[in-house]
């Protein structure tokens, strides 16, 4: 019985032995400066502080308090939300349609397809970037060239508030898809063929066969991709950064971009670390509403 | 920085010539991260030697206690002469008590007009005070020499700073410690700017200006307010028909004569506390800063140099596009010297932007700006009581 127990701790202790390595650099890199920048954001810790830690002052939640009452959070807030709102379902049918016609038996060249859409996803950002800058010009770029055969009127894409991000938007889907598709594909391919098979013979058009087979089958996929696009999503900079930095009339000013400007320009880190705490919450809430509903949704 | 990083590596050799055992590496960062990619060094304690820095930069590095202030080497090796520089550029790099950089390179923001209008509308010389500037400008819309008279860019501060130091307000008060904004000079100046779009003078929006020098060939303005680099882009860019047709000329003033104030600009160079070559680094200095050294750079960069000496060995003072640029040196001053000016900047140019849409009122923006700059300035109230009990 003795031996038994000592076997068991033994046991553990192996566990946790082969486990320390990993933990201690998530500890070490992970924790460790979330929890750092947690204290941060209840400090007033700014460029007088870099060069003098004595010169930064706990200030308990005045950091968040000034944010809810900075108009430019609110804006970059409902940026965020809209690029969310549009651009999330946009990704999701994009890269769903994509993976469904990809999976085709039918299609012929269809690693040629695969490998095209997944390109975009593997190019740096800012060489996209200066791509559809050219695509966007106002004068020489493709979408007005292609708009103006039809005779729709030239916009300024990237220099007009209102189509500012729209235009983010087509490129951040443009570019992200592809991920998605890959593993909507890994997922199609794990549904058994015969249940294909069974509503085949119960006379199953091929709308009823996606309806009722495919869409239920890629139901955790979906929940899955649901949630680490909209936390991608959530997370919107980069675009902006190398695109508009954030007009025009801030316009396409998100959070984090906010959060970078605050930090990294006017160097106050506090204010700004307070900002990502804030953004933290948003993301968690948003998630687990959309746990909730998918788990509603399931039962 | 930039392009400076290519043509001074030209000049360097000559310097290793002429002080045997000193090697310098120059190192050459993108304008656009050079900020963050120097506090990061700072905060990692890799910061260079020498380093050239945007004036308007020294008040930040000289609060992070980065900078090494440079009178005693002034002092011990009489080889840089502050009064051959333009006294305002100079400033800029006083800090407190001492001086923390030596001019390198100047710039400022003056008028690029049309002259071939301007002498149709009878001004053979531009105007010298901003109400008769006003006048001319009413004139040029009226008779439709162009769309509009002058671009104020609603993205910038710059031209509605210059306007308001010029009509006297110090935008700061009390040691830089408060918003001054609703001081009468201020007001003066944010009304008469705001005139210029109100009769409309000058656009309200910047979309339909996609390329400033197309736009000026095209009659769309006249008049700009820009800087130095802009003499470089305006020769290359405009056709051949427009170049007859165009020069430069110092700010209008508010009071009887001009020139009118305009903001100091421009790059110095910077010796960093942690150096442990603090004496070579001098030399290297003092170098950059030798009349005909600077002249040579002119050549190689076409950067305005900061050394007044220099203008006359570079043949600047012939060339009347240059010549307005010297005039307007003389009158500089430098934006409030705090770290915080550059959100301050922004700030203005945000209510500024309110304003001239209709939003708020001239009285409810000075008084918003003069709450929000009081919060941001909260720091430095606090950091001086510390200091002085």
């Amino acid at each position: 019985m003795k031996s038994l127990v000592a076997e068991e701790k033994y046991r553990w202790s192996t566990a946790y032995l082969f486990l320390a390595p990993a933990m201690a650099a998530i500890f070490v890199f992970f924790f460790l400066p979330v929890l750092a920048a947690l204290l941060m954001s209840f400090t007033d810790f700014d460029i007088y502080s870099i060069g003098n830690t004595s010169n930064a002052r706990f200030v308990g939640l005045a950091n968040y308090r000034n944010l809810l009452q900075n108009p430019l959070f609110w804006k970059a807030l409902r940026n965020t939300g809209y690029f969310v709102l549009v651009g999330v379902p946009l990704s999701i049918f994009a890269s769903m349609f994509a993976a469904l016609g990809v999976n085709s038996k039918r299609l012929h060249f269809r690693s040629l397809f695969r490998l095209s859409y997944f390109l975009p996803v593997v190019t740096t950002l800012v060489a996209v970037a200066v791509i559809w800058r050219y695509i966007y010009h106002p004068r020489f770029g493709l979408i007005n060239y292609l708009m103006g055969i039809f005779g729709i009127q030239p916009v300024d894409w990237l220099g007009n508030p209102h189509w500012a991000m729209p235009a983010l938007i087509i490129m951040a889907v443009w570019k992200g898809f592809g991920y998605n598709m890959i593993i909507f594909i890994a997922g199609l391919q794990n549904i058994p063929e015969t249940l294909y098979e069974a509503a085949h013979l119960d006379g199953a058009n091929r709308w009823q066969e996606f309806r009722y087979v495919t869409l239920p089958m890629l139901a955790q996929t979906t929940g899955f991709i649901t949630i680490t696009t909209l936390i991608g999503y959530c997370q919107f900079f980069a675009e902006p950064y190398v695109m508009t930095q954030g007009g025009p009339l801030n316009s396409t000013l998100s959070i984090v971009l906010l959060m970078y400007q605050e930090g990294f320009r006017y160097w106050r880190m506090g204010y700004s670390a307070a900002l990502a705490f804030i953004l933290f919450g948003i993301i968690l809430i948003v998630t687990l509403i959309q746990l909730r509903l998918q788990r509603h949704h399931e039962l | 920085m930039g392009v400076e990083a290519r043509y001074v590596q030209e000049i360097v050799p000559r310097f290793e010539r002429e002080n045997p055992g000193i090697k310098v590496r120059v190192q050459s960062i993108p304008w656009l991260s050079a900020h963050e990619k120097l506090l990061t060094a700072f905060a990692g304690n890799s910061t260079p030697d020498l380093c050239q820095l945007g004036n308007t930069w020294i008040p930040e590095f000289t609060a992070l206690e980065a900078l090494e202030p440079l009178d005693a080497y002034i002092e011990k090796y009489a080889e840089i002469d502050s009064s051959q520089y333009f006294g305002g550029i100079w400033q800029t790099n006083i800090i407190g008590q001492n001086l923390y950089g030596i001019p390198w390179y100047v710039d400022t923001r003056l008028l690029f007009y049309r002259s071939d209008i301007f002498v149709e509308l009878g001004y053979s010389t531009p105007p010298e005070t901003w109400p008769e500037f006003l006048e001319l400008s009413r004139k040029i819309v009226a008779q439709r020499k162009t769309e509009y008279a002058i671009l104020l860019p609603l993205n910038g501060w710059h031209e509605f700073v210059i306007m308001a130091l010029e009509s006297g307000s110090r935008l700061l008060r009390e040691d830089d410690c408060y918003g001054d904004f609703e001081n009468p000079a201020f007001v003066r100046a944010f009304e008469f700017y705001l005139r210029f779009y109100e009769e409309g003078l000058c656009p309200k929006g910047m979309t339909e200006v996609s390329n400033i020098y197309q736009s000026f060939a095209d009659n769309y303005f006249a008049i700009y307010i820009t800087g130095p680099w802009n003499l470089g882009e305006y020769r290359d860019r405009l056709p051949q028909s427009m170049q007859d047709r165009w020069t430069t000329a110092p700010m209008p003033a508010f009071g009887e004569a001009g020139p009118g104030l305009s903001t100091a600009g421009g790059s110095s160079v910077v010796m960093f506390r942690n150096s442990p070559h603090k004496e070579a680094v001098w030399r290297l200095m003092a170098f950059l800063a030798r009349a005909d050294v600077q002249a040579e750079f002119y050549r190689l960069s076409g950067d305005l140099p900061a050394n007044t000496v220099a203008w006359n060995l570079a043949g600047l003072r012939e060339n009347p596009r240059t010549e307005a640029f010297y005039r307007q040196l003389q009158k500089v001053v430098p934006t409030p010297k705090i770290p915080e000016w550059e959100q301050i900047a922004n700030k203005i140019q945000q209510y500024v932007e309110s304003v001239v849409f209709g939003e708020l009122t001239v009285a409810e923006a000075g008084r918003a700006l003069n709450r929000d700059v009081d919060n941001l300035l909260d720091k430095r109230r606090w950091l001086r009581s510390r200091k002085e009990p």
